[in-house]
C-alpha cells in the first residue's frame, strides 16, 4: 500500500479509537462536558468511516493515468491534511466554544468548516474521473 | 466497474459534496453565527451523508465486488439493483422537498420509497453472497 494510503488508513483507525473513547467519556456523568456528542459522532463518521473510504478509494479505484496511477500526489496529501486539520480543530474547539465562547474559538470553527469542505471537494475532484470501467 | 456501480458512486460523490457543504455551513454558523435559519439544514445534512454518501457508496461497491455467477449474467438480474438505484435517489429527492413543504406524510413517503429501494437491492443480490467453490467441495 502506498505511503499516503497508509496514512489515511492509520489516521482513520486512530479516529475510531478516539471516537470510541469519547463515546465512553460522554457516559461518565461526573466527567461529562458539553458538545461531546457531535465530537463523538463526527470522529466516527468523518474521521473513521469517511477517511477510511477516502484512503481505500484513492488506492483501489481504476487508475487515473499511466504516469500518475492515483492522480497527483499533492492532491492526495492536500485532502489528508485538510480533513485531519479540520476535524482536529472541531474536536478541540466545539466543546471549548460550548464551555466558554470566544471570537477566536468561533473563527477556529469557521476554519475547521472550510478545511473539511475543501477535503470533500478535493476528494470528489480527484476520484470523479476514476469512477469508470477498466 | 459496471455501469450501475458508476451511477451509485457518482451519486454518492454528489451527496458527499452536498453533505459536506451543509455540514460546513452549520459548523461555520455555530462558530460565528451569521444565519440562524441554517439550522433547518440539519435533517438534510444527516440524510445526505448517511444515505446519500455512505450507504449509496456501499451499495455501489457491493454490486461491483460481490461474488459473480460464472454465466452470461454475472450479477444476476441487474434490474433489481437498477430499480434500487432509482428508488433510493427518488426517495432522497422527495425527502429534500419534504423538509421545505409542511406536509408530514411526504417525509414518511420518502423513507418508504428508500426502504423499498434497499429491499430490491437485497432481493437482487442475495444469491450472490455464496461461499467459494473450494469450500463447498471440501464440505
Ligand atoms: C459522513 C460524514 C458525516 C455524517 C454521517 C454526519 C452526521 C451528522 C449527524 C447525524 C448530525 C446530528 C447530530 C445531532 O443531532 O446532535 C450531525 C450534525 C452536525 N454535523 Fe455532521 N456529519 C458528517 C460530516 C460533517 C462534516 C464534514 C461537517 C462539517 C464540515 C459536519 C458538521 C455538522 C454540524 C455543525 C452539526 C450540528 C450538530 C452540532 O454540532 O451540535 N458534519 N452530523
Amino acid at each position: 500500500m502506498p505511503t499516503i494510503n497508509r496514512w489515511f488508513v492509520k489516521a482513520s483507525l486512530i479516529c475510531l479509537v478516539l471516537g470510541l473513547l469519547t463515546g465512553i467519556w460522554q457516559q461518565i456523568p461526573s466527567l461529562v462536558i458539553p458538545a461531546l456528542f457531535p465530537v463523538f459522532l463526527h470522529l466516527l463518521t468523518i474521521g473513521w468511516l469517511t477517511q477510511l473510504i477516502f484512503g481505500i478509494a484513492l488506492w483501489m479505484f481504476p487508475v487515473y493515468s499511466k504516469a500518475e496511477p492515483r492522480g497527483p500526489e499533492w492532491l492526495g496529501w492536500g485532502i489528508f491534511l485538510t480533513l485531519n486539520a479540520g476535524l482536529f480543530l472541531r474536536v478541540i474547539f466545539e466543546p471549548l466554544q460550548a464551555i466558554s465562547p470566544s471570537i477566536l474559538g468561533g473563527w477556529m470553527l469557521v476554519t475547521s468548516a472550510i478545511l473539511q469542505g475543501l477535503a470533500g471537494v478535493g476528494f470528489v475532484f480527484s476520484v470523479w474521473t476514476r469512477v469508470r470501467g477498466r | 466497474m459496471p455501469k450501475l456501480t458508476r451511477f451509485f458512486i457518482r451519486a454518492a460523490l454528489i451527496y458527499l459534496l452536498l453533505g459536506f457543504t451543509t455540514g460546513a455551513l452549520l459548523l461555520a454558523n455555530e462558530g460565528i453565527p451569521f444565519a440562524p435559519q441554517l439550522w433547518a439544514l440539519l435533517p438534510n445534512h444527516i440524510e445526505f451523508l448517511f444515505i446519500g454518501w455512505l450507504t449509496q457508496l456501499a451499495l455501489g461497491v457491493a454490486f461491483w465486488i460481490l461474488p459473480r455467477f460464472g454465466s452470461l449474467t454475472p450479477r444476476g438480474d441487474e434490474r433489481w439493483s437498477w430499480a434500487a438505484f432509482v428508488l433510493v435517489n427518488l426517495g432522497m429527492i422527495v425527502s429534500i422537498v419534504s423538509a421545505y413543504v409542511g406536509f408530514p406524510w411526504l417525509g414518511i413517503g420518502a423513507s418508504l420509497i428508500q426502504f423499498g429501494g434497499f429491499l430490491l437491492f437485497l432481493i437482487g443480490n442475495w444469491q450472490r453472497i455464496y461461499p467459494p467453490k473450494w469450500l463447498k467441495a471440501a464440505k
